[in-house]
């Protein structure tokens, strides 16, 4: 057993002569929220199908528990421990919630000769899982299109957690959530955690990423500007590090430099006026 | 005097909440407040939906219910033509079962995504398949028959594999082989036979063992045995009004059943629902979504070479031009059984139901005299209604609320 369940060295991937990643370094600890973080086309999403066994590196190690290893489809990756939910989180809405959580792996029973789809017990599983969320189902067989954003997450991962995942990555999972909701899935990351297993989480969003995480590993054009623990690092200098910190830096100045120009054009006009009046 | 007047606010046991006896009076409610409060506690966003609402968004009400208003208006309009004695009632249930049969493979190839328009053609060129052989080549009619859905079936595996390899809409592809089976029908018969309707099978087919499994009817003698002991009425020669359940219509049942099964119990049926409802997402939690529609293309195409054989053996002839137009009657049933047009959502059930519909309106015009002119109509109008009934359904079930 080594340290790491995950590790990557040196980690290249191209797409012809475009670099997506280049010489990435990344461990992923068990019972440790790692945080990817980094701004649009920075490469997260690169390194997060090389994780899952979409993309094979095209350089670097790639090591499971110590082992090297090649995932060459995202199957192999699944049966590994490794489970991604992606942002359109792999949900069918017209499907009721146990169909969903048992989607392509369905908990059978024996009928006779046959094997049928073990309802009764599928809604059980489903909405025991579901209630480790902090979810609250109140009724398994109902289609999932009347879920909100937050509890679509949570099922997702909850389903990812039941079959066994030791390594969860999560793709933007606020992204497109509200404030308490993103809070329910921070909480339900939280939960994984506290379970052993380790949680990749992908995100642009600081805030979201710093109160969950444990290591926070920062991507800039393909780039790592390196892994940092939390006690190492605060939300404010991640945030300096993300190419957004020096966009808003950058903006801030431009924009006290607005408020200068307008306090001495104030001041000029103004000038003669009290000459006036003098 | 504390007499207490418990009102339940307990809206997760179904058993309370369903029955709405206003218990006022019962004084004491045995129910552990502390526990029943740590999971039970209604979300306050959701509204409790009665039984009739909760009923509403089961995709065969609408076919069912359908099929009770059609069946009631003709047996107000229609109930002294004979549509409802033993002679009519076997009549237009043989007409529902045959177009059943082709609903229920369109059924579950449309709640998988995907669509068949090639199976009126199919019809025309299954027939041709037994009949050729049976009659020309001097086959043993079993044969024949098995032949022809060996055959049927591989051409429809293959109209599936052109789907799923090439990406391109069923709705093309099918379409492409409607008008290719349609001609190969007539062009081959015309070269083989120099003729495109063929006879001649019933007395070929006379001693075949596998024949009465299509062209027969399943007890006989239970009706035969009803007329000497004076429950059925017989003609004058001894032979009973209703001989038998012809076996279009046990087809229609062993398949409507085992289908259902298939589609509601199996992991089977999960798959044809997360391959209509989201082939991307169904794909990438491992189910095999290519080999599903696959398969679902040659079972669309085993029942209609199951309609063919019935009809082939039943009429003791096949014409090139069979099927016409019922690859459109089959889907017509199909949306007024409940299923989305875009997958992930229908029932087999529902499909027959349609069926049901479909036959029923058919004969009942029939026999009520209206100028039969007018069923295209009538059919016409309630697909629209049908298609407007499901569209609302169909918000209810995924809107968010």
């Amino acid at each position: 057993m080594s340290e790491f369940i995950l590790e990557l060295k040196k980690v290249s991937r191209y797409f012809g002569s475009v670099i997506a990643l280049k010489d990435i370094d990344m461990q992923v600890k068990m019972g440790e929220v790692h945080c990817l973080l980094g701004d649009n086309g920075a490469g997260k999403s690169t390194l997060i199908k090389t994780l899952a066994g979409v993309h094979v590196p095209s350089e670097g190690e790639f090591l499971l528990d110590g082992q090297p290893t090649c995932f060459n489809s995202p199957r192999s990756a699944l049966d590994a421990g490794i489970a991604t939910v992606y942002q359109d989180l792999a949900l069918v809405p017209l499907m009721s919630v146990t169909r969903n959580f048992f989607m392509g792996r369905e908990l059978t029973k024996k009928w006779g000769p046959f094997k049928v789809f073990d309802t009764k017990e599928a809604n059980k599983i489903a909405c025991a899982g579901l209630a480790e969320m902090g979810i609250d189902v109140r009724d398994p067989e109902h289609a999932i299109g009347t879920m909100s954003g937050g509890e679509k997450q949570c099922l997702a991962i909850a389903r990812a957690i039941h079959f066994g995942a030791k390594v969860l990555i999560l793709d933007e999972p606020t992204a497109a959530l509200g404030v308490k909701q993103s809070a329910n899935v921070l909480k339900v990351v939280a939960k994984a955690k506290a379970k052993g297993l380790a949680v990749i989480l992908i995100t642009h969003n600081v805030h979201h990423a710093y109160p969950v995480g444990d290591r926070f590993t920062l991507l800039n054009r393909g780039h790592s500007l390196g892994t940092f623990l939390k006690s190492d690092v605060s939300r404010e200098e991640i945030l300096e590090m993300m190419a957004g910190g020096q966009e808003l830096e950058a903006l801030e100045s431009e924009l006290e430099e607005f408020a200068r120009l307008d306090s001495v054009k104030n001041s000029v006009t103004q000038e003669p006026e009290a000459a006036a009046i003098a | 005097m504390t007499s207490i007047i418990v009102m339940h606010t307990n809206y997760s046991s179904d058993g309370i909440t369903d029955n709405k006896n206003n218990m006022i009076g019962v004084i004491t409610v045995d129910v552990p407040a502390t526990q029943s409060a740590s999971n039970t506690k209604p979300d306050e966003r959701v509204r409790e939906e009665s039984r009739l609402k909760k009923l509403l968004s089961k995709p065969e009400l609408g076919s069912v219910s359908g099929a009770i208003l059609v069946l009631l208006f003709f047996a107000v309009f229609a109930g002294d033509s004979g549509m409802f004695s033993a002679d009519g009632i076997l009549n237009w249930t043989t007409v529902s079962a045959q177009l059943g049969i082709l609903a229920i493979g369109a059924c579950l190839l449309m709640i998988a995504g995907e669509f068949d328009l090639s199976i009126g053609s199919m019809i025309g060129f299954a027939g041709m398949m037994i009949a050729i052989p049976a009659t020309y080549w001097g086959w043993p009619v079993w044969v024949s028959i098995i032949f022809a859905m060996a055959g049927a079936m591989a051409i429809g595996a293959l109209i599936g594999y052109t789907v799923v390899r090439t990406g391109l809409p069923s709705f093309i592809v099918s379409l492409a082989f409607l008008f290719i089976l349609r001609g190969l029908t007539i062009a081959l018969s015309i070269l083989m036979t120099n003729k495109t309707i063929i006879s001649g099978v019933s007395e070929i087919a006379e001693n075949d063992w596998l024949a009465p499994f299509f062209g027969g009817e399943l007890g006989t003698s239970f009706f035969q045995w009803l007329v000497t002991k004076g429950w059925l009425e017989a003609y004058a020669d001894g032979t009973p009004v209703f001989t038998g359940i012809p076996m279009v219509v046990v087809w229609c049942l062993v398949l409507a059943t085992v289908s259902s099964w298939v589609l509601m119990r199996t992991s089977f049926g999960n798959w044809i629902f997360a391959t209509g409802g989201d082939d991307k997402a169904a794909k990438n939690v491992g189910v095999p979504t290519d080999k599903v529609k696959i398969l679902l293309f040659v079972f669309t195409a085993f029942c209609a070479a199951l309609y063919a054989s019935c009809q082939v053996l039943e009429f003791g002839s096949a014409a090139a031009d069979r099927g016409l137009l019922k690859e459109f009657e089959a889907i017509i049933a199909v949306v007024i059984g409940g299923a989305l047009l875009t997958g992930g959502y229908g029932s087999v059930i529902g499909a027959c139901f349609g069926a049901l519909i479909f036959g029923v309106v058919q004969m009942g015009i029939f026999f009520t005299g209206i100028n039969s002119d007018w069923f295209r109509v009538f059919l016409g109008v309630m697909l629209l209604m049908a298609v407007l009934f499901n569209n609302y359904i169909r918000k209810r079930v995924t809107e968010a609320r």
